[in-house]
């Protein structure tokens, strides 16, 4: 067969033909909306008498000056800071507990895995009951031992700790399950030749343990690092962003500033940011751990 | 005091048994072989005696102490797995040296240690590398390392040498068994290979399917095997066993006629042992069969030869020309033979 021969045409024809489908999926619906949020990013906000007009780098210049992002931005640090850990740490421990031989071992790890198939909504349905003054479980439990509690999703101080603490009580099961599929596939002879050697449970899971989980732990924490940028559907329920955005994250400034406030452009500019943002987490936690971990 | 005693211990999962009534004795500072096929229960009984195993019965004794119920890390053993058990993620010297480090000998002790026992296992060049840049022998010599560099009174090894070639397998095997007299460690060391078993055991504990078959030393267990199993097991290529079938007229091979008498007093059903090299063939005299096949083997031919419905082997000096269903006649003197009643247990 001659290269470019009609043969070869008919095969290049047929071969884009199948490929057009799917491809124009991908375009209208991922790739031409990013492009767009990119392009809408530079461009002011047009209605119906001011059509909206190209000004390169005001809608970020005038983010830099907008305390409300700041303070977002704030508040998702800190949650992210504190969710991704503590929802690993949990996870491990977890794992570890349920990959033992315990009595009704599938029942206790399906009791963690539990919040994981529940939707956001109805965790923060869950712990509204939790959190509500007066007639919920945390004030009822504290008024009993004569205890005086905080109004906790209404006050600047602890809201944010309230979300914070729903969102590993979502995450940790989820991660548990990653855990227990790689702790299961450790060769229990490790452990016996560790044992033999009278390692201490504590030093086995420093030094072979922690090291031989670690692919598992970039994998789930580039997730729970994502997740904590992208799931707010909590505080649809719980605060909506409130009060004075104490527990607004980033994502949930977005939607406000799209849906809420209407301005399309400054919201593709906040949209613009938490991707680089993300971005850059993602490739730095590669490069830095990737050097460090034991890949079998 | 590592003296190792093993009493009626009894393995069961499940309701089978993977072990049944296994006693013996390792006297201290001696070599002890767990012989037997594939699945009898060898692994278990190296693994009841590590402490890495609950024992369903029975006690494990070490230096005369009772640690059938002890923790392992109080055994003062060390051990070869099987499958290695190498820490993927650590290199060849860290993996050797993880019990040093655990149990927090001095930095300086420790390199003195592993440059000795890597310059034993010929390790020297690979102790910056992980397990997976390693072949299966290599791994298999660092399992080795790190068993020898605790410096216990007892070893414990797990088929250690199966990955090997023929060549490294028969230097390590005088490697360990050097070792072992050196330091005077007492070595339990399970094998299937009876080659193994016979170079380096002070004794060979046999097993079938959990039950112990014979204990004793190799010369014992080849010159004078206590069962039929026994026979049939040790040997290259192992002894014959021939059914015979016995009545007024005196004993003959099964399914032979008066021409495959034998001169031996056995009850019928009685089972007579020959080894091959103790087996001359002659066309004129003896008990008349046909040979079936020929495996020349350089200094000598083993040959298979039909008696009856029986086969047996026979070793013999140089290369055996006999043709395929050429008829010869085989013989034996008394001395040589091994009897074993119908229960395969030997009687004289
Ligand atoms: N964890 C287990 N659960 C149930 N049965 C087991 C278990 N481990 C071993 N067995 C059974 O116990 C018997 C003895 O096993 P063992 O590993 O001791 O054999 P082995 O003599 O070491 O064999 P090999 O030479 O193949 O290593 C086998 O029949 C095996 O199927
Ligand atoms: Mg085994």
């Amino acid at each position: 067969m001659r290269i470019g021969g009609p043969v070869a045409i008919r095969n290049q024809v047929y071969g884009w033909l199948l490929l057009t489908p799917a491809a124009f999926l991908l375009v209208a619906f991922t790739h031409y909306p990013a492009v767009a949020t990119l392009a809408q990013s530079f461009f002011t906000q047009g209605t119906a008498l001011h059509p909206s007009k190209f000004i390169e780098f005001e809608n970020y210049r005038f983010m830099f000056d907008d305390p409300v992002f700041w303070k977002v931005f704030r508040n998702n640090a800190i949650y992210s800071s504190i969710t991704v850990p503590t929802s690993i740490a949990f996870a491990i421990l977890m794992a570890i507990w349920v990959n033992e031989k315990l009595p009704l071992r599938g029942l206790v790890r399906m009791a963690y895995f539990t919040p994981t198939i529940l939707p956001m909504i109805a965790v923060a349905n869950i712990w509204l009951f939790f959190y509500t003054p007066e007639i919920g479980l945390l004030d009822q439990i504290l008024g009993r031992f004569g205890f005086q509690s905080p109004n906790w999703l209404g006050n600047t101080d602890t809201v944010l700790g309230c979300v914070i603490v729903l969102a590993i009580w979502k995450d940790a099961g989820f991660f548990m399950i990653f855990y227990l599929a790689a702790l299961q596939s450790l060769p229990v002879e490790l452990e016996e030749a560790a044992r033999l050697e009278g390692a201490s449970r504590w030093y086995y899971f420093r030094r072979v343990t922690f090291p031989l989980l670690m692919p598992t732990t970039l994998f789930v924490m580039i997730n729970s690092l994502i997740n904590s940028f992208k799931l707010i559907d909590h505080l649809f329920i719980l605060t909506k962003g409130g009060p004075d955005n104490a527990s607004s994250l980033l994502l949930y400034y977005i939607y406000e500033v799209a849906f809420s406030f209407l301005d399309q452009a400054y919201a593709s500019t906040l949209t613009v940011v938490l991707l680089a943002l993300l971005a850059l987490l993602a490739v730095g936690q590669f490069t830095i751990l990737d050097k460090r971990i034991h890949y079998r | 005091m590592s003296r190792i005693e093993v009493v009626s211990l009894v393995k069961e999962w499940n309701g089978t048994r993977a072990v049944d009534n296994l006693s013996f004795v390792v006297p201290e500072g001696t070599f002890t072989v767990l012989l037997g096929p594939s699945g009898c229960g060898k692994s278990t009984t190296l693994r009841m005696i590590a402490g890495l195993e609950d024992v369903t019965a029975g006690r494990v004794l070490i230096g005369g102490k009772d640690v059938t119920r002890a923790d392992p890390a109080k055994r003062q053993v060390s051990m070869v797995f099987q499958s290695y058990a190498l820490f993927p993620h650590l290199s060849v010297a860290e993996n050797i040296l993880f019990g040093l480090k655990v149990r927090k000998i001095a930095a300086a002790e420790r390199d003195k240690r592993l440059k000795r026992v890597a310059g034993v296992v010929g390790l020297e060049d690979f102790l910056d590398r992980k397990p997976a840049q390693l072949s299966g022998g290599q791994r298999q010599r660092v399992a080795l390392a790190r068993a020898i560099v605790a410096e216990y009174p007892v070893c414990l090894m797990d088929e250690p040498l199966s990955n090997l070639d023929a060549k490294l397998r028969g230097e390590m095997r005088s490697e360990i068994r050097d070792l072992q007299r050196k330091l005077g460690m007492t070595m339990v060391y399970v094998t299937h290979d009876q080659t193994e078993a016979m170079s380096m055991a002070d004794q060979v504990v046999l097993m079938k399917d959990g039950v112990c078959e014979q204990i004793g030393t190799p010369d014992d267990l080849y010159n004078r095997p206590s069962t039929a199993f026994v026979a049939r097991f040790l040997g290259m290529p192992p002894m014959n066993v021939i059914r015979l079938a016995c009545g007024a007229q005196g004993c003959r091979v099964a399914g032979l006629e008066s021409d495959g008498s034998v001169t031996v007093e056995a009850g019928d059903g009685w089972l007579l042992g020959v080894r091959p090299e103790d087996i001359a063939l002659d066309p004129s005299c003896g008990i008349p069969g046909q040979a079936i096949a020929v495996d020349y083997l350089g200094a000598d031919s083993v040959v298979r030869i039909a008696l009856g419905e029986q086969q047996i082997i026979a070793r013999v000096a140089g290369h055996c020309q006999l043709g395929s269903g050429q008829p010869i006649r085989v013989s034996w003197t008394p001395a040589v033979q091994h009897l074993f009643d119908d229960q395969g247990r030997r009687v004289a």
